[in-house]
């Protein structure tokens, strides 16, 4: 454990900057998350500038190391992704700790008006939870936030991830600097074993083991990487870690750096997430300013910089062995282990990759020491985890949870329940909830108590993957969910093993068969077959996990698949070429035109009075639905 | 003592010694492991997952990628791996056109085989593949996507053995293909046609061309007399489709074959052959006797090479032999010798046979033809002739053996073992010996660093001393062309084969099914060298009579137009030049190629390209000449660049060039004025 006294900062600007900082009376934080941008808050961001001006408030946007220490009384900045994407923009006032959600920018004027100068609450601008119908003067009221445990995410709603010198007032590459100083490498590998530390991008392998291997292995040049190829339908916890805390990620970097010897890092980030990939290389280019990184860092011996690399958009590429091939500029196909990445890795040297959220936990750990992570989580499992939280669950977006928390708690406190077909809760409206992407599994009401960690998790042939949650309704048609994982599998599969390509294609097809009303017996057997196969035979581990949303929505839902193979019937109603049109009696006002257009008769009922449809007779032709001009069919 | 290491592979004990994975373990197991991606000269690949097993305590694993531990325990036919390789070989038999019976793949074809072994009698997934087109642009090779399993065996050989990179994959997930750079033909891309991606193709999904139909109908047709030469690596080969043993030496046969199917006469390659000995010689002499190892003789009968020498080391165009291919040598010879003995009317067709398929793009080289007739007319592969010889019903195995007609059917030892890595050089070594009046040494040849694919002999010849390589892969010659280019070369002669073993490992042979199969071969071509009389190409009396008759000394006039040839860069591909005239491009007209790339614009080219073609027009040369413009070549400081012919001019100015046209133009006609003559 270090403290400030004892670990110099990295800088002797620190100080200084933290104490203008200090000097900040009031500071208005506006999330300038993915999600917030979408919904305009860069658009709140100016308004809001705009009206201090035209109040007569003097602003500061941007807090500089020479300004003056008593000249700014306000000062309006700009964080990472807070979480909760679904009510941005969001706009915190300081110290107050009052949190505005789904500000818009003509309310920017009365919130100058009355919060900062005034300093009352406006109450239709705070967040009002659906389920108690209770409103919540901030984050601390908020159950979205009460329920979490935010640590690696908790910078990212506060710190301007554009300034270093942020980060370092808050106690930044303290952690780096005791390392680099005052560490030898087999002690920092140790101490990432001893915190239990394990990997946060799906396979949660102990990262100080994976450390201790690359430290040990044959080479004078070793590498780090870092994963940000998080491309998982519906995840976007190692988005918002780049985007809202870049610093954390080149803070552990330069310490596992240390640990094994490495002088040169990668960040592979997706070209997808330009703000990730802005905010990132402004974070090397700072730190490298500030002889954090490149030669002699803190100026010891230790050499260490970081290049960041754009991914041209392949999923595959999140596979380790992939990565390192698109690196090198060798095609994004996965390499047969052994060997692994330790033993060799980038251009042949051994290598550790490790995942963004995983290094962003590192310096915790160096700073807090072995017993950090052990405070929340599970013994095998310790800390915390980040989840992308959407589908239909009332409050959607990213959250952080201790491991051995229930999928109930996440769903119901910190989501706030299930909503139904009208957007609104429903309390008996849970079907599913899809964990980890298209490796991951479906889970289901039996479930909901289970604590949530690695080894769980496995244990019932689902994984953490890299955290994506989808909630799902009882609309929701487990058949195409499976089918849509498929589609996302065949497509992203690189081509290379027989098995994954070959297979994730042969279970589409055999899907599509099912959707479409033309399964039977043996498109079932076969299916099972492929999936089994595919799920041991592929060459790499997303080849290998490709098929877990078919065999668990067969597990789970066996009955849903037999009711559109044998019933021809999709009981979620969502499989178009299942579905027999009906009429709307509330709609129909018996014109009888659908009952001359029908070809078998299937359409009876009286004169001016609600016709109906005979399921068993119609042969789904659909003339009804196109002939009635009151749209009374579907 | 420590007891030797071993595995145990289901229950038989298996000694380890040093294999690189568990699938070579099993395999001295006598089990044969299933693969399609595996190959002992590539690298691991470990994509067709037919080679899994299952390691006590691990489960599941690749044995291809696997390493071999002492006391393993494995299981190699367990039902779970029966049910991965009938699933897998299902599968790619479900989007594999399966047009069997009319592949020419049809009888060595792996899949098809496996498929029967592993006894998968039902397909239970649908045929989903769109159906990919055929490639046929390339002279050597045809590619069918429709067959490939995307083994990628073919990418890595052409990458990994020749360094070139034509094919590689590209597309995702099943939307990958196996294709060209950009999709385009393998005939407008660097591919050098060693066919090497066709011996390694387990489908056919690439293979060699088929050019019997024409040759069917030449020996039909009763106004042309056929004449044909073998290579000497066929005779050794040949016989492997008739069920006879590689190496096994059956030139009577084939001849006699051949004379059945209506071929009018036979002749040896090893006759050019000794030719070539005999020029590529007189290039290396004074070599050999000014001493000194910075430049050396590069060897020039390998067409693949040649045409990898164009694409990427026009650098070192100095060191090429300018000697043409022994079958090119052959070629013009023929046209010059037998032409003339043809009753009136009667037209001379020349058929090649041999064991390569870059040959066969190396005959339709513009250079090796004249007034629009090839020297070489077709060039068939060891395949493809058996192939006439099985479709005729002549059971080789059973005839008379025939000889070689005269005078060009006679070779001796040295032309012959031309056929086999080393050959080349040893030849060579012989005639230098005679020619510097010492005893014949030895050649004795050891391993570079390791690398059977260069190794290397120093041979003392009197007072000298002759440094020789010898390489098998073009990527094992980048290693000795970047030492001449550092000036660090210690050889005097670089015998340079694409293909591994030399000629007998080509990609018209048959498809070795042994590993020992090449070596069966080259020991069969020296077992012809050691039982003929002759091995000294200077002792071949129809080669003293050539010269005497014909050619006059090594080196003549007349040896450098018959014998001889010039290389030019192929840095950028005809097809990517833009016509300018309405000349079609197989046109006899000369062409001019002006470089308009970037850095020869600003030098003025624009103004030049514009200044040529009114000067072509003024001099109504427009039939005769066709002006191209090209993309950079790569010279800029030398800019603008101008090719005439297959000659570049640097500064380029109007008068010079209108001054090369003219020139060149006037040499054709003479040139064209004394072949009609004669």
């Amino acid at each position: 454990m270090i403290n400030d006294t004892a670990c110099p900062v990295a800088t002797d600007r620190q100080g200084h900057y933290r104490s203008v900082l200090d000097s900040v009376k009031k500071r208005v934080i506006l999330c300038a998350g993915t999600g917030c941008i979408a919904n305009g808050s860069l658009k709140v961001m100016e308004a809001m500038e705009a009206a201090c001006r035209l109040h007569g408030t003097p602003v500061s946007v941007e807090l500089r190391y020479e300004d003056d220490v008593t000249a700014t009384p306000l000062y309006l900045s700009r964080s990472g992704c807070q979480g909760f994407c679904q009510m941005g923009p969001l706009v915190t006032i300081e110290p107050d700790g009052i949190l505005y959600t789904s500000v818009k920018p003509e309310d920017c004027d009365e919130i100058v008006l009355r919060t900062i100068i005034k300093g009352e609450r406006i109450e239709r601008l705070l967040f009002k939870d659906p389920a108690s119908g209770v409103i919540c003067r901030g984050v601390g009221e908020i159950p979205f936030y009460t329920r979490q445990a935010r640590s690696v995410l908790a910078p990212c709603g506060s710190i301007d991830p554009e300034c270093i010198e942020e980060y370092l007032a808050a106690g930044g590459y303290q952690a780096a600097r005791h390392a680099i100083e005052a560490m030898a490498p087999e002690e920092i590998c140790r101490l990432i074993l001893e915190s239990g530390l394990r990997g946060r991008g799906g396979g949660g392998f102990p990262t100080g083991k994976k450390w201790e291997l690359t430290r040990i292995a044959a080479g004078n040049i070793k590498y780090i990487i870092c994963n940000g190829d998080e491309g998982d339908p519906g995840a976007f916890m190692d988005r918002s870690v780049m985007e809202g805390n870049p610093h954390s990620v080149v803070e552990g970097m330069m310490i596992a750096a240390k640990a094994v010897g490495a002088n040169q890092g990668y960040v592979y980030v997706r070209m997808e997430y330009p703000l990730a990939v802005k905010h990132m290389r402004k974070a090397v280019e700072d730190a490298r300013s500030q002889g954090l990184l490149g030669d002699a860092v803190f100026g010891s011996e230790f050499s260490f910089d970081i290049i960041i690399m754009e991914g041209a958009g392949a999923f595959v590429c999140g596979e380790e062995t992939a990565l390192i091939a698109s690196i090198e500029g060798r095609r994004g196909m996965p390499d047969p282990k052994p060997p692994f990445p330790a033993q060799k890795g980038l251009m042949g040297c051994p290598t550790v990759i490790n995942n963004v959220e995983t290094f962003s936990t590192v310096p915790l750990i160096v700073r807090g020491g072995p017993g950090t992570l052990r405070k929340v989580g599970t013994p095998a499992s310790p800390g915390t985890k980040t989840f992308a939280l959407t589908g239909h669950v009332v409050n959607t977006g990213l959250i952080e949870v201790p491991f051995g928390t229930t999928l109930r708690t996440i769903i119901y406190d910190i989501g706030g329940g299930v909503t139904g077909a009208d957007g609104k809760i429903d309390p008996d409206g849970f079907k599913a909830v899809q964990i980890g992407g298209p490796s991951g599994a479906c889970l289901t009401r039996e479930h909901l108590d289970l604590p949530l960690d690695f080894d769980s998790l496995r244990s019932i042939g689902a994984m953490i993957g890299s955290g994506g949650l989808v909630v799902m309704n009882h609309t929701t048609c487990m058949v195409r969910i499976a089918r849509y994982f498929m589609q996302f599998a065949q497509n992203e599969s690189c081509g290379k093993c027989i098995t994954c390509r070959e297979g994730t294609r042969q279970m589409l097809a055999l899907l599509d068969d099912i959707v479409e009303g033309n399964g039977n017996a043996g498109t079932l057997e076969l299916l099972q077959i492929t999936a089994r196969v595919v799920a041991k035979a592929s060459l790499c581990g997303l080849g290998k996990s490709a098929p877990s949303p078919v065999i668990s929505t067969l597990r789970h839902f066996a009955d849903e698949y037999r009711a559109h193979i044998v019933d021809k019937r999709c009981p979620a109603g969502e499989c178009q070429a299942l579905s027999r049109p009906a009429i709307k009696a509330d709609q129909c006002i018996g014109c009888a035109l659908c009952v001359k257009s029908c070809p078998v008769g299937a359409i009876t009922g009286e004169r001016r009075q609600p016709h109906s449809i005979d399921a068993d007779r119609c042969i789904n032709c659909r003339a009804c639905v196109a002939v009635c001009k009151l749209h009374a069919i579907a | 003592m420590t007891a030797t290491a071993q595995i145990t592979v289901d229950g038989m004990r298996v000694a380890l010694n040093g294999e690189r994975n568990l699938l070579e373990v099993i395999r001295k197991a006598h089990i044969d492991i299933p693969t399609f991606c595996y190959h002992s000269e590539l690298s691991i690949y470990g994509a067709c997952r037919l080679c899994m097993v299952d390691v006590e305590g691990r489960g599941l694993v690749a044995s291809c990628a696997a390493i071999p531990e002492d006391g393993m325990v494995v299981h190699t036919t367990t039902d779970e791996i029966r049910e991965i390789r009938r699933v897998n070989l299902e599968m790619l038999l479900a989007n594999h056109d399966s047009d069997c019976p009319s592949c020419p793949k049809n009888e060595t074809c792996k899949l098809r085989a496996l498929a029967a072994r592993l006894g998968v009698r039902e397909i239970r997934y649908r045929n989903i593949a769109v159906k990919g087109q055929r490639d046929t642009t390339s002279p050597s090779l045809v590619r069918d996507p429709s067959k490939c399993i995307l083994c990628g065996d073919c990418v890595r050989y052409c990458e990994e053995v020749q360094g070139i990179g034509a094919i590689g994959f590209c597309g995702r997930g099943s939307h990958s293909t196996v294709s060209p750079p950009f999709e385009k033909g393998l005939g407008n891309v660097e591919c050098v046609n060693c066919g090497g991606c066709a011996t390694v193709c387990p489908t056919g999904a690439i293979t060699p061309a088929d050019d019997t139909a024409p040759v069917w109908k030449l020996l039909r047709d009763p106004s042309v007399t056929v004449v044909a030469q073998i290579a000497p690596a066929v005779r050794v080969a040949l016989g492997e489709v008739f069920g006879l043993e590689p190496g096994e030496v059956v030139t009577g046969r084939i001849i006699a074959a051949m004379k059945r199917l209506g071929f009018n006469q036979v002749f040896d390659t090893g006759f050019a052959a000794d030719l070539t000995v005999v020029e590529e010689a007189h290039e290396l002499l004074p070599i050999v006797t000014r001493g000194g190892h910075n430049f050396p003789l590069l060897s020039s009968c390998c067409p693949a090479w040649v045409k990898k020498a164009e694409y990427f080391d026009s650098d070192l165009h100095d060191h090429l032999s300018s000697c043409r291919s022994p079958q090119q040598m052959f070629g013009s010879l023929a046209r010059v010798q037998l032409g003339p003995t043809l009753p009136p009317g009667k037209k001379l067709a020349v058929i090649s046979i041999m064991p390569c398929t870059a040959k066969k793009f190396e005959a339709s080289r513009p250079e090796f033809s004249k007034d629009g007739v090839r020297d070489v007319d077709v060039v068939l592969t060891t395949q493809e002739l058996a192939g006439m010889i099985r479709e005729a019903g002549i059971q080789l195995e059973e005839l008379e053996p025939a000889s070689f007609d005269l005078p060009l059917g006679f070779a001796t030892g040295a032309g012959l073992i031309f056929g086999t890595s080393g050959g080349v050089s040893e030849a060579v070594v012989r005639y230098l010996a005679a020619e510097l009046k010492v005893p014949t040494p030895a050649v004795a040849f050891t391993e570079v660093d390791g690398n059977s694919g260069i190794r290397e002999a120093s041979v003392t010849l009197g007072e000298h001393t002759v440094s020789i390589a010898v390489v098998q892969g073009l990527k094992n010659a980048d290693l000795v062309l970047d030492t001449i280019r550092k000036k660090t070369c210690r050889y005097d002669f670089v015998e340079i084969m694409a293909c591994p073993g030399g000629c007998i490992g080509g990609a018209g042979q048959p498809v070795p099914q042994k590993k020992e199969t090449r070596m069966q071969r080259s020991a069969g071509l020296r077992q012809i060298d050691s039982v003929l009389p002759v091995h000294k190409a200077q002792d071949n009396p129809f080669v003293t009579d050539c010269y005497a008759r014909l050619l006059k000394h090594p080196g003549s006039q007349e040896a450098r137009s018959l014998l001889h040839t010039s290389y030019f860069s192929r840095k950028r591909e005809e097809e990517d030049g833009i016509e300018l005239g309405d000349q079609d491009r197989s046109s006899t007209a000369l062409r001019v190629r002006v470089c308009v790339g970037t850095s020869c614009y600003l030098r003025g080219a624009h103004n030049l390209l514009q200044k040529i073609l009114a000067g072509i027009e003024e001099h109504e040369l427009q039939d005769a000449v066709n002006v191209q413009a090209t993309f950079c070549m790569e010279t800029c400081e030398l800019g603008p660049s101008v090719a005439i012919g297959n000659r570049w001019l640097r500064s380029a100015t109007y008068e010079k060039v209108m001054e090369e046209i003219n020139g060149t133009l006037e040499e054709q006609k003479k040139h064209d004025a004394r072949v009609t003559a004669s």
